[in-house]
Formats: structure tokens, C-alpha cells, sequence
């Protein structure tokens, strides 16, 4: 392995991990701004030009706050919590392609951390992996509304796994592999895989909303019934790493949507583009088309936050369990036969 | 039991339609709702910067006037004290002296004229009392303060700049 492959390795996480924080903080502003814009409001406007600093503001404020740790908590484990939050939350952004290859010289650069040949388990396997972080928070604080708020986020993320995993296996069945390097190249031009699998992607993203706990699935912070939830003991820059790290999920989450489900980098029309742009700036291009398609789920998210109340936790178990999981596998059916009649004429 | 009043009224649950129970055309339905309300001009108003309009009956501090001539028009007949139905205006008179002839346009002024703002109910009955048209109550809304004494208002809050000299 050469040297000059690591340091472009160790660049790309350093970008990719420094945008997917960045978006995280951004995020945080544009919810407030997008929840006051869809009421009729302002939001915050008074922290730099258009309220542009109320990131740092708000960060600043949870570094300053003074740092409680509950008498009665497992200390070890109260530390543990937003920092697994934090680190399951970051890694899963290392198998996503944010681009076709850059071509500098005779030099291919992969605008990918890796891409490992089962990177949709890994996906699947890190995002499932967040939920610990919300357990030992809320195990550890000691707390009935904290372990009850676990409890919940525990079995709400299991429940809706299974219908998750069960709507990318009938993706699996379209595109015969789980490198996502190969999932998006198939999807080359206009061929989304939305346009095969509808039923699958509407699936995939309800069970996305309960995965990254947002709303109309925020159960485990449901205010009305457990104060904040999980992260009720928690105070300064632990707190802010819980909330940073639902950002992150969300994060991650729009982008695995964009890139299994809607193209990842591909868009219509991008031959043509990448034959009068050359081999650096067309590759560029195809990652800003993935990132507004992530900023448009993004915003999804947030537009479904402020329409849709929160279910209640007996509605969440029954669309789960009684809805979503026949669905996904009437869905693999469906695939299944129709794969079966295309292959046979 | 006999219904006492005709304004009972039967609900009947119906079973949800199908539409209805697959949730996604309500869903849809908010989602255009909200996103409606997206665009819609925001009720807003950025406070410091930009103040609302105020009614043209709005009663807010205090001022006493001075006449054409940045005479004090205050006489200190006590009316407005008298009308007060809080209790907010105090005022001693005194004589003008023949040198002060310039600055109060009757012999008999107000030496010391205080309204206690945290008394004053903003009724509006001293500017109607008046006969001299000396109180209106045209000002800004009364700035928050810490002590109560700081809200006792003086004549050198409440009277009017006096006129630029030409």
C-alpha cells in the first residue's frame, strides 16, 4: 500500500467527517428555521446575518454549562452513552460513494472511504448499532422516565428493523449485489431504483423516521410523557452529543436513501455533462447533485416533524408489526414474481 | 332519561374507509397544508428594529405641553390629580415670579408634577380633565425599570422639549 493512498484515504474521512458535522450543526438551524417558516414565524434571526451563528451560539452555551452527573447513576456508562451515540452515529457514512471517480492525471481517486462488498449490512449493521447509545444513556442515568424512554427507543428500533431489512431485501433482488458502489452505478442516468421498488422506498423511509427517532416516531423524547427522555439527566456537551448525534442519524439516513433509492450521484442528462466538463469538475458535479438530493430529504424529515402528530406507542407497535412487515414481504413476493416473469419471456 | 334540551346530538364512529386507514392521502394532505404555509408571509414583526402601528386612540406616556410660545401650559389646578382614578398624579403649585415669565404662561405652575407610572392605569381622564390642554398622553410605551421608585416620573421626563430657538 502506498503512502500517497492513505493520505488520500485519511483527507476524504477528515472532509467527510467534517461535512457530515457540519450538516449536523447546520441542521439544527435550518429545523428551527424551517419549523418557524412552516408557521408562519421567522425563527431565529438575530445571531449573525439571518441567524446564520446560531450553531456556534448554541454550542458555545453547551460547552459553558455546568456538567451534572447524577448521584445515583453508573458513572462509567453515563460517560459511555452520548459518546457511542456520537460514534455509531458518525461511521456510517465510510461506505457511502459520494461521487464517480476523479480522474487527476493517471490517477483514479474514489470519492468513497472504502467500498466493501457488503456495505449495506454495514450500513444496516451501524445504523441498528445507534440504538445502544440511547440504551446506556438511559439505563445509566438511573432514572424511570430515562430507562422507560430505552426501553422504547429499544423495542421501536427492533420492530421497524425487520420491516427495514425486509424492504432491502427485495431492493437486494433487484440489484443483485450489496457493494453500494455497484447499487448506484446501476442506477446510472435516470434508472432509480424508486422507480422499481415504490412500495419498498415508501417502507424504507417510514422505517427511517422510526430508526433516527423523529417525528411522528419520537417516542423515546416524548415530552409530554417522559420529560426529555432518554437524555432527561443529561446536561452541557453530553446532551449536545445526543442531539448532534439525531442530527447525524438523520444525516446518514437521508443519504442512504439518496443513494439506494434515488440514483446517489446519478441524474439525468450526467453523460453529457461529464463528456463537457471533463474528469474533475463532472464528478463534482454528480456529488452536489447527491447532496441536494440528501438537503431535500433532509427537509423531508423536517416537513414531516411539523405536520404529522406523534403516534401513540400501541399505534407505533401496530403499524410496525401488523402493517409494515406483511407489506414488505408482499413487496419481496411482488419482486420476486415479477423478476421470475421478466427473466422467463 | 328523557333528553331535557333538543341539542343532543348522536355520534356515530363509523369503521374507517380503506383510504382512510392506509393514512397516506390524509398524510399527503397535511404535507400540502404545511408546505402552503411555507410560503405564506410570516406574522412576524422583528420588534426593536421595527415597531407595530400604533392605534389612533393608543394612550402611552405621558407629556405635559407647552403652548406656541414653549410656555408650560400646567396651571397646577390639581384636575387631573382629582380625576385620577388610580391615584397617580401628585403636584405642588407655586407663584411664578416676574422672571420666569418666559417659561409658564399662567401666574400659578406646577413646581413639582408626578405621575407614578406603576399607578397610572393609562385611562386617559387627566388629558380629559384638563382645561389647559396641558397632559396628553401621546407618548411611548413606559420603559421597564428595577426599582419602584425609578418609576415615579418627574417634570423632567414628562415635560415637552422646549422649542428651538430661532
Amino acid at each position: 500500500m502506498d503512502i500517497s493512498f492513505v493520505i488520500e484515504k485519511f483527507i476524504l474521512v477528515a472532509i467527510i467527517f467534517g461535512i457530515s458535522l457540519v450538516i449536523a450543526m447546520y441542521s439544527t438551524y435550518a429545523e428551527r428555521k424551517v419549523a418557524a417558516f412552516l408557521q408562519d414565524r421567522l425563527g431565529p434571526d438575530r445571531a449573525g446575518p439571518f441567524g446564520m451563528l446560531q450553531p456556534l451560539a448554541d454550542g458555545l452555551k453547551m460547552f459553558m454549562k455546568e456538567e451534572i452527573v447524577p448521584t445515583n447513576s453508573n458513572k462509567m456508562l453515563f460517560m459511555v452513552g452520548p459518546g457511542l451515540a456520537m460514534l455509531t452515529a458518525c461511521i456510517g457514512t465510510a461506505v457511502i460513494p459520494w461521487g464517480s471517480d476523479i480522474t487527476i492525471g493517471d490517477r483514479v481517486i474514489a470519492l468513497q472511504v472504502t467500498d466493501i462488498n457488503v456495505g449495506l449490512l454495514y450500513i444496516f449493521g451501524v445504523v441498528s448499532l445507534g440504538v445502544y447509545g440511547v440504551m446506556i444513556g438511559g439505563w445509566a442515568s438511573n432514572n424511570k422516565y430515562s430507562l422507560l424512554s430505552a426501553i422504547r427507543a429499544a423495542s421501536q428500533n427492533i420492530s421497524y428493523e425487520v420491516s427495514m431489512g425486509l424492504s432491502i431485501i427485495a431492493l437486494l433482488m433487484v440489484t443483485n449485489t450489496m457493494s453500494l458502489k455497484e447499487i448506484v452505478e446501476q442506477q446510472h442516468g435516470w434508472h432509480w431504483n424508486v422507480l422499481y421498488q415504490p412500495l419498498g422506498f415508501l417502507l424504507f423511509i417510514i422505517c427511517s423516521f422510526a430508526e433516527t427517532n423523529r417525528a411522528p416516531f419520537d417516542l423515546p423524547e416524548c415530552e409530554t410523557e417522559l420529560i426529555g427522555g432518554y437524555h432527561t439527566e443529561y446536561s452541557s456537551m453530553k446532551l449536545g452529543f445526543y442531539l448532534f448525534a439525531e442530527y447525524i442519524n438523520m444525516f446518514v439516513s437521508a443519504t442512504v436513501m439518496a443513494t439506494l433509492y434515488f440514483g446517489g450521484y446519478n441524474y439525468p442528462g450526467m453523460d453529457w455533462v461529464l463528456l463537457h466538463t471533463g474528469p474533475v469538475i463532472g464528478p463534482l458535479i454528480g456529488t452536489a447533485v447527491l447532496f441536494a438530493k440528501i438537503f431535500a430529504f433532509i427537509f423531508f424529515f423536517m416537513w414531516v416533524r411539523w405536520t404529522i402528530p406523534r403516534f401513540r406507542y400501541d399505534q407505533l407497535m401496530h403499524l410496525g408489526w401488523k402493517t409494515l412487515i406483511p407489506l414488505a414481504i408482499a413487496n419481496i413476493v411482488i419482486t420476486g414474481l415479477v423478476i421470475a416473469i421478466v427473466e422467463k419471456f | 332519561m328523557e333528553p331535557l334540551t333538543n341539542k343532543k346530538k348522536v355520534l356515530i364512529q363509523k369503521p374507517l374507509t380503506f383510504s382512510e386507514r392506509i393514512y397516506l392521502p390524509a398524510l399527503t394532505k397535511g404535507l400540502s397544508i404545511t408546505i402552503s404555509h411555507f410560503f405564506k408571509k410570516e406574522a412576524t414583526i422583528r420588534y426593536p428594529e421595527v415597531q407595530r402601528e400604533m392605534s389612533i386612540n393608543w394612550r402611552g406616556m405621558h407629556s405635559l405641553k407647552r403652548d406656541e410660545n414653549g410656555k408650560e401650559r400646567c396651571t397646577a389646578c390639581g384636575l387631573c390629580a382629582l380625576s385620577c382614578p388610580a391615584e397617580a398624579i401628585t403636584m405642588i403649585a407655586a407663584e411664578r415670579k416676574p422672571e420666569e415669565k418666559d417659561l409658564y404662561r399662567e401666574e400659578k405652575y406646577a413646581s413639582v408634577y408626578e405621575i407614578n407610572m406603576l399607578r397610572c392605569i393609562f385611562c386617559g381622564l387627566c388629558e380629559e380633565a384638563c382645561p389647559k390642554e396641558a397632559i396628553y398622553l401621546d407618548g411611548p410605551i413606559v420603559p421597564s425599570d428595577y426599582l419602584r421608585k425609578d418609576f415615579i416620573y418627574g417634570k423632567d421626563k414628562l415635560v415637552e422639549q422646549p422649542l428651538e430657538k430661532k
